[in-house]
């Protein structure tokens, strides 16, 4: 569970069933387990109109036990590029009223928060719970580029290369905690790179 | 008469300068001889004539360099100037105000003539004179926001009012003290301040929000925000950091009075008519510590506040690799006499 820091950092929750028919589950490694929690506290045939999208990681950790709540589908993508496309469409065709879960790694709901934000679903609307691993999605403010899983502090913007200061400050929209140069002033100023997000 | 706009640079050979008439007019952002935040949110009201509030909308010497040096970042950075899709109608609203304002103010380089829908307007400064179809966003060479703010100085935060928060959901943004509108666009109120040390644990943004989503159309605030930029650059974005930043650490005793500039924001609120926004103009003023220092008591008071700055704020607004060359300059020309109560000049 990640600590607050500050007030845009986003905070999030534990996963509980809400009322409703339709359901839509997006989750990554750990974020299985959260599911498969809040399964115990859901009421009986809650999953028959439920969607499991699980992309499980190179481990394929936690399959079974998904499959055993026997969700109206569970589906298996490689990874979060590649659920995309039916996630926009899952969306575009969903009624009022779907309830939205997301579960796993930060990176993970962020992404699927975006999309569903882009659909016109309110944020506050959908349950979250942050499980495994506190990478983080970054931004450089400098180049725009996006850096995927970044665990040190400071981290190199994989596209031009500075050393990024990763801040607290986390802009929804882009789904990415902001990076800003560490040592703009003097470059010849390097300080350690230390494992900050593991 | 009219407005004799110089010619100067914010860049490169940063040839900006004020005239003597323009230090005297400088919004010195200090009452008193210490610094801390306040919600020191006032009406926005006509003031004194020759001095910055002489209209609610100012505009001074630097215009047209202002503008050109806006067009020169937007050139290189279109996403300096971004509105969210639902926020056309509050852009019309402030193409309606800047352009009722900057006429108001100033006919002779200013003038609006509107025939119902079909508005004429020419600013004379920039060689402009467009006919246009007010609301009809294919009349005009681009949205209605970033029209009018290549013709305004400052930056302009376009926010909407729902769910009892304020939303930044469109701006033009190229003069900005280090923060980043591509970033938090689509942000609320808190989120947006989320890295501002001290005023949340205070209340200061709690109090401002209240204060703010009850501004009344006809009815606008203001306040004073301050900074230092080395160097009289107004592209101090977070995108160019690496570009301007290694400028903090080239002030030495001997360059203190050219290089560093004390920077103020001029910040009104006002609500919008059609839309129910608030347009939050952040207006940039830039003066050297050669020119402000030629009024003897804001020598003596700067160099109190800065000495006297609690360490958070001081990192937090970027003083603290040349806070001591500073402050060692500036001690130079105080006494210790006290220095009169308010803002302006003796």
């Amino acid at each position: 569970m990640a600590v607050k820091t500050i007030i845009s950092r986003p905070i999030y929750g534990t996963l509980s069933p809400q009322p409703g028919k339709h359901h839509l589950f997006i989750a990554d490694a750990e974020g299985a387990l959260a599911i498969i929690d809040m399964a115990g506290k859901a009421p009986s045939g809650f999953f028959d109109g439920a969607e499991i999208d699980f992309i499980p990681g190179p481990e394929g950790k936690h399959i079974a036990a998904l499959e055993a709540l026997e969700p109206a589908q569970l589906h298996l993508p490689p990874s979060f590029a590649s659920l995309l496309p039916r996630l926009r469409q899952t969306l575009t065709n969903a009624h009022m009223g779907l309830r939205i879960y997301l579960a796993g790694t930060e990176g993970l709901i962020g992404q699927a928060m975006q999309v569903a934000l882009e659909a016109g679903i309110d944020h506050t609307s959908m349950q979250t719970e942050h499980r495994g691993s506190l990478a983080r999605r970054m931004q450089c403010v400098h180049c725009k580029g996006i850096t995927e899983n970044v665990t040190t502090q400071p981290a190199l913007c994989s596209h031009c290369g500075l050393l990024l200061l990763v801040r607290d400050h986390y802009s929804r929209r882009l789904a990415a905690f902001q990076g800003v140069c560490i040592n703009a002033e003097d470059r010849s100023e390097i300080p350690p790179m230390e494992e900050a997000f593991p | 008469m009219g407005i004799t706009f110089r010619k100067e640079t914010f860049r490169d050979d940063y040839t900006f300068r004020n005239s003597p008439e323009h230090i005297r007019r400088f919004p010195f952002p200090f009452n008193e001889d210490a610094y801390m935040y306040a919600v020191n949110i006032e009406p926005h009201v006509v003031g004194p004539k020759g001095s910055v509030l002489e209209n609610l909308i100012d505009v001074d010497e630097h215009y047209v360099a202002e503008m050109q040096d806006r067009a020169l970042v937007l050139a290189e950075d279109p996403l300096r100037c971004q509105s969210l899709p639902h926020m056309t109608l509050a852009g019309w609203d402030l193409l309606e105000l800047l352009m009722e304002q900057q006429a108001l103010g100033y006919p002779e380089h200013f003038t609006l003539e509107r025939n119902g829908d079909r508005w004429r307007w020419i600013n004379r400064p920039l060689g402009i004179d467009d006919t246009f179809t007010f609301g009809d966003t294919s009349t005009l060479p681009y949205g209605p926001m970033e029209y009018i703010t290549r013709q305004s100085q400052g930056d302009f935060c376009i926010l909407d009012q729902r769910d009892g928060n304020l939303w930044m959901d469109a701006g033009m943004v190229t003069t900005q003290a280090d923060w980043s509108l591509d970033f938090d666009i689509g942000m609320n109120f808190f989120e947006w301040h989320a890295p501002v040390p001290l005023a949340h644990e205070k209340g200061i943004f709690t109090r401002a929000l209240k204060f703010l989503t009850n501004i009344q159309q006809g009815k606008p605030a203001r306040r004073l925000n301050w900074t230092m930029t080395i160097n009289p650059r107004l592209d101090t974005s977070p995108e160019n950091y690496h570009k301007w930043g290694p400028d903090r650490a080239t002030v030495t005793p001997d360059n203190v009075g050219q290089k560093v500039h004390l920077r103020v924001e001029l910040q009104s609120f006002w609500r919008l008519p059609r839309s129910n926004g608030i347009v939050f103009p952040i207006r940039c003023y830039l003066i050297n510590m050669d020119e402000l220092v030629t009024q003897p008591k804001w020598a003596r008071r700067l160099h109190r506040v800065i000495r006297d700055l609690p360490e958070e704020l001081a990192t937090y607004k970027g003083l603290t690799r040349y806070r001591p060359t500073l402050v060692e300059w500036l001690s130079k020309l105080d006494d210790g006499s006290p220095t009169s109560s308010g803002f302006g000049p003796d």
